[in-house]
């Protein structure tokens, strides 16, 4: 009897501990050095904007290059009531959410199928790889000819941004599965898509949220890019007509609007990849990052 | 009855891992397969597992061919071989994914209570220690009800305190359910402990050099007068297969003796 309560006991099991300390709310000394280490990090960029706004209020210089703070959130501000920023963020996250989706769909079905198949592999990455080493804002011009120079044109650039990490990581992690848990599906006579679904892809499942991540952050770059080649909405757009209007506090509201829409929605993936992921047993997977 | 006729493994690389191999094991019947490493019997497994074909030769279950894993054959690997991103409960549901979900549920609970691992049924594998990650892969060999029972060193890889205990978990398991069960070792005294026969392997290429059915009453006990003879029998016997097949290679053989000793 003995032995079996001692059996059945879960592991006072270190790695466990790790992770509920990093679930448990930090204490005030660790927020006290969190607060410090951000503080530390904004000294020189707010001491700059400082001495700018200052020296630019003293009229020591002209902020018609390189406008204050101040004068960006005011441009943010005026767009912000208008409703046109809200058009343009609309605008410009409706496309990355689209070319990341179309890119996601390809990208996962044909590296599955060619980390599976070694007969697809020989067939597919040969030209998928000749077609990667080509820049894609290159096929620029042969995508308005092809798709017109709207939206469709603008969303299979981002799709074509999206699809290659996600093709490669996916393609190549799956081909490095363990064996031995390919082996476990085989002895329970899994077919090919049990197989896929139930061991190979939760398996590449870390590799594979990272690469979504790797691929959203190529989608808001060729947002822009697919911006530049002509819309009437988007922030893209809103960089360009900041540039043609002389504006340049509308360049640089854009840009922060970029960063922020960029870390939100990265920010999320990682909130999805931590829950899915919680049953990873890596170095540091239960410690919490940023 | 699970019957081997002449079967011959010969590898791509032109290495013959087993060669003229026959034996016929009876339903319900211990056979526990001793052999230094390279005597081909992870080979062996597998090929009754249905995992790798023979290159010559026949395997037959019930008088039906073995082509390929089936259901009527648990597996218990070396390793647990746990999928990481289950539950335990869903680990061992993948043995039986087939059958609706009601009957699924009860099945698991019902096998991990007999495993004694209900209270860590919602866990995942990396909460687990080894003796209970074993435990957990028999659980999901078990749940499908096989007929015979594969255990390739299932406990290699223990302590010696927590290899007693699950061995004699193994035999109260095999008592209940008494499927065919054929375990691989490189233990004499595990070999000893659960068998009804043990066949001693030949290297290079893996043959059957002896076979002894043993007779000792159960529960056994490890300091037994009798235990301890057939130990050494068998010690001697498995030294002998090794010498035999490695003449060329001395200090290899004293390696496998220390091993067996265990």
């Amino acid at each position: 009897m003995s032995r079996e309560s001692t059996l059945d006991r879960p592991l006072p099991n270190s790695q466990l501990e790790r992770q509920n300390d990093a679930l448990a709310p930090p204490s005030i000394n660790q927020w006290k050095r969190t607060g410090e280490t951000w503080l530390v990090g904004l000294l020189l960029p707010a001491t700059l904007a400082l001495g700018w706004e200052i020296s630019v209020a003293q009229g020591w210089s002209d902020d018609r290059l390189l406008p204050t703070v101040s004068t960006i959130l005011v441009a943010l501000w005026e767009l912000f009531q208008s409703g046109e920023l809200l058009t343009h963020v609309a605008n410009t996250l409706q496309r990355v959410l689209l070319g990341f989706v179309f890119g996601t769909l390809a990208g996962t079905v044909l590296g599955s199928l060619s980390g599976y198949w070694p007969l697809v592999r020989r067939l597919l990455d040969p030209t998928l790889q000749a077609l990667r080493s080509i820049p894609s804002i290159a096929w620029v011009p042969m995508f308005i000819l092809w798709f017109g120079i709207f939206e469709t044109s603008k969303v299979v650039l981002i799709a074509v941004g999206v699809f290659f990490p996600i093709y490669l990581s996916l393609s190549d992690a799956l081909r490095n599965v363990d064996r031995k848990l390919v082996e476990v599906g085989q002895s329970f006579r899994f077919r090919h898509h049990e197989l896929i679904l139930r061991i190979l892809l939760p398996a590449t499942l870390p590799t594979y949220l990272v690469s979504l991540r790797t691929g959203l952050g190529l989608g808001w770059m060729f947002v822009v890019a697919a911006e530049f080649m002509g819309a009437e909405y988007g922030l893209g757009y809103l960089l360009i007509d900041g540039q043609q209007t002389g504006r340049p506090a509308v360049i640089l509201g854009a840009i922060v609007a970029f960063a922020l829409l960029g870390k939100l929605t990265d920010w999320f993936l990682a909130i999805l990849a931590r829950r899915w992921l919680r049953w990873q047993d890596g170095f540091q997977s239960g410690v919490e990052h940023a | 009855m699970l019957e081997i006729r002449k079967i011959q493994k010969r590898y791509p690389n032109d290495f013959l891992a087993l060669a003229d191999f026959s034996l016929s094991v009876k339903q319900g019947e211990i056979l526990v397969i001793v052999g230094g490493s390279g005597c081909g019997k992870s080979t062996l497994l597998r090929l009754i597992a249905g995992l790798d074909q023979p290159t010559a030769g026949s395997i037959s279950l019930d008088g039906t061919p073995v082509l390929g894993p089936r259901p009527e054959i648990g597996v218990v690997f070396q390793e647990p071989r746990l999928m990481p991103w289950l539950t335990i409960a869903k680990n061992v549901a993948f043995g039986i994914r087939h059958l609706p979900a009601e009957e699924q549920r009860q099945r698991v609970a019902q096998v991990l209570k007999r495993v004694g691992l209900s209270s860590l049924a919602e866990r995942w594998p990396k909460e687990l220690s080894g003796g209970q990650a074993q435990r957990v892969a028999l659980a999901r060999a078990l749940v499908g009800q096989p007929e015979v029972l594969l255990m390739d060193e299932p406990y290699s890889a223990l302590d010696a305190l927590t290899r007693h205990d699950l061995q004699e978990h193994l035999l109260s398991l095999w008592v209940d359910q008494q499927p065919t069960l054929i375990l691989v070792t490189h233990d004499i005294e595990e070999a000893l402990f659960l068998a009804d026969q043990v066949v001693v392997l030949q290297s290079q290429p893996g043959r059957v050099k002896s076979s002894f059915p043993i007779h000792l009453e159960r529960p056994r006990q490890r300091e037994d007068t009798l235990f301890l003879q057939w130990r050494s029998r068998l010690l001697k016997e498995l030294d002998h297969a090794n010498r035999v097949s490695e003449t060329s290679s001395g200090p290899v053989t004293r390696q496998h003796q220390t091993t067996a000793v265990g």
